[in-house]
């Protein structure tokens, strides 16, 4: 088990350092002038030359590459011309607010869709399975910023029961930082109306991004259960007489769970990306938001710093399902 | 006496018209379009396909006010509700929603051929040598692979967009470099199970040289999948452009591209309510359509996983 993580572990780093030559590329061979660009639109062709020669783009591509990973190992993805900050600094201020709003999002998706799809696989065919499967395929078809829109129109302009954007109404100051999860602090610093207002603004935005997932969720899971139900075990469970609801929520979840759970970690990186479109309807201030400014503002090391932020996380989270689904299932731990 | 006619013999096979030559594909389809019609989903995915690839190729003749498409002017007209004159309503400078929608259709069946063409043109040929061929090749294509897999496409092409410049043409180039990863791992997953059939192995035996045995063996027996993944990318092309220009950084006004105009839309909520709405309905309804056609050729081409 040791040598497995170890090996996986490896396996990560090399795939982080892949990651950083593709955002180098990305940066240094597109034909975008990243010397011009970080000296701003109206500087003299002098300044541009000496930002060139401080940020070594006048040398050759491999040693800019070394000059690159060195900067990152050392924390320096650049600086932000739009903020005025280190990357690195807004990427710790924003990230938080993503972590919260992508966490939130994911539970509903999990608490909603495993219900769902195991019900679904009993009542199969039923009026139930076909509302569960119209939810399942437009949940990846709607366009998750134009769900938002109308979530904002029913909920937050048309009846006024949930506010419209942003993470605190203006009434509310956000509680001591801890964890930066506006949701955890207030609650170690009991301030329950804080966390009220917190979670009321957190609701729409998660709704709107959790669809894509839920709908995979609904997916696979009910796929995964009808095929657990067919099997000798349900059968020899229901002859010996043990109870229905335990048979199914039991037995079949158990081994239906896995592929889920698989399902749930490669979801988890396209809510990532997802969060990009929702935070910017939403005006949550979050990497995602962060990640559209800067890109209509031609900032590009915040770019490059939000892209590896979002590759990292999703590694991690995969490495995490991994280690989750090798310990969940005696089978394969035995073999790691 | 030989009454056989001369050219006959000539050829040494009797006349044989197409349809008998081609008789068990003839058959294969048959059964293909007998399994799919019974799918009530796949045959309503059909239908939005077809409606969206008519509409596509005719609007510019049936749209009812075309001067709208390419940025006219009327004042007098804007932000008016729907009616039976502006069926969708109007914009902010009086266009006529429906008529912008109905071009954007055209835009859009562009953007999901390009993207994923390209993405098979690159993924497909990568995918095969990397199952065939195994060792150093395999190992160095895969890894790639896995690179451009561990960032959602999107946020890669959003950072290839800003690296490129804003606009419609580079969003379409960023999102056909980030696509192809999905069909590698696809095709090879499927050339690694076929390479050990036996037809190859015996096509190999009778001195077939490897391209023959990749284009004649492998490549045939990979179209299913890739045909269904084909056609639910076609939509998720759709869906990802149209995100780009929804946050800005694809097509820009007044391109009638559906995410640009929910853009604008956006900010006329919740009164002019229609503007945002029916382009947002637009994409849906048509991905919906290419995600329900994909689920129906699945079920078609790969019968255990029917019902799924």
């Amino acid at each position: 088990m040791a040598l497995y993580i170890g090996k996986r572990m490896a396996f990560l780093v090399v795939m982080l350092f892949g990651l950083l030559i593709v955002t180098f590329l990305i940066s240094h061979v597109a034909p975008g002038d990243p010397a011009s660009l970080a000296a701003g639109p109206d500087a003299p062709p002098e300044m541009v030359e000496r930002i060139r020669h401080e940020y070594g783009l006048d040398r050759p591509l491999p040693v800019q590459l070394g000059i690159y990973v060195a900067g990152i190992l050392h924390g320096d993805f650049g600086q932000s011309v739009r903020t005025g900050h280190s990357v690195l600094q807004d990427l710790s201020e924003f990230f938080p607010a993503t972590f919260e709003l992508v966490t939130v999002s994911m539970l509903i998706a999990i608490i909603l869709g495993i219900p769902l799809g195991m019900l679904s696989a009993v009542k199969q065919n039923s009026w139930f399975d076909h509302a569960a499967r119209i939810v399942s395929v437009s949940g990846v078809a709607v366009p998750m910023f134009w769900l938002g829109l109308m979530l904002q129109l029913a909920f937050a302009l048309d009846l006024g029961w949930l506010p419209l954007g942003g993470r605190l109404g203006i009434m509310s100051t956000p509680p001591d930082p801890v964890t930066h999860l506006y949701l955890i602090d207030s609650l170690l610093a009991g301030q329950w109306d804080v966390f009220g207002d917190a979670l009321s603004h957190l609701i729409l935005p998660a709704v709107a991004l959790c669809f894509p997932a839920l709908a995979s969720i609904i997916r696979v899971n009910r796929a995964e259960m009808i095929e657990a139900l067919g099997q000798d075990y349900i059968t020899n469970a229901r002859a010996q007489g043990i109870g229905s609801f335990r048979t199914v929520a039991v037995y079949a979840l158990k081994n239906a769970f896995l592929p889920t759970l698989a399902m749930i970690g490669l979801r988890y990186g396209w809510m990532l990306g997802g969060t990009i479109l929702v935070e910017s309807v939403f005006d949550w201030p979050g990497i995602g938001l962060y990640a559209t400014q800067s890109a209509i503002a031609q900032d590009f090391q915040p770019i490059m710093g939000v892209t590896l932020l979002i590759g990292a996380n999703f590694m991690i989270a995969n490495l995490l399902v991994d280690l989750a689904y090798i310990w969940l299932d005696p089978r394969t731990r035995e073999a790691a | 006496m030989n009454t056989a006619s001369p050219e006959l013999a000539d050829t040494g096979r009797p006349t044989e018209s197409w349809r008998e030559r081609h008789a068990s594909s003839i058959r294969q389809m048959r059964l293909y379009w007998h399994t799919y019609r019974r799918n009530a989903s796949a045959m309503v995915g059909l239908v939005l396909v077809v409606i969206f690839l008519v509409l596509s190729l005719i609007s510019p003749w049936i749209v009812p006010y075309p001067a709208d498409a390419t940025g006219a002017v009327h004042m007098a007209d804007k932000l008016l509700p729907p009616s039976a004159a502006h069926w969708f309503g109007t914009d902010e400078v009086g266009n006529d929603i429906l008529t912008r929608l109905l071009i954007g259709t055209r835009l859009s069946l562009e953007i999901a051929v390009i993207i994923t063409g390209v993405a098979t043109i690159i993924g497909v040929p990568l995918g095969i040598l990397a199952g065939f061929s195994g060792g150093w090749t395999r190992e160095i294509i895969m890894r790639v692979t896995d690179v451009f897999l561990s960032v959602p496409a999107l946020v890669l092409a959003i950072a290839i967009v800003a690296a490129l410049g804003i606009g419609i043409v580079n969003a379409i180039v960023a999102l056909s470099l980030v696509w192809w990863p999905g069909y590698v791992r696809l095709v090879e997953s499927k050339t690694l199970s076929l390479k050990g059939e036996a037809y190859v192995d015996a096509a190999r035996l009778a001195g077939a040289s490897t391209a023959r045995i990749l284009f004649s063996h492998i490549l045939p027996n990979c179209l299913s999948p890739i045909l269904v993944k084909a056609s639910m990318d076609m939509g998720m092309a759709i869906l990802a452009a149209a995100s780009l220009g929804f946050i800005g950084l694809g097509a820009q006004p007044p391109t009638p591209e559906w995410g640009a105009m929910i853009s604008i839309g956006r900010n006329y909520l919740p009164t002019w309510w229609w503007y945002a709405t029916f382009p947002g309905l637009a994409i849906y309804l048509t991905v919906l359509g290419f995600n329900l056609m994909g689920d129906g050729l699945r079920d078609v081409f790969d019968p255990k996983s029917r019902g799924r």
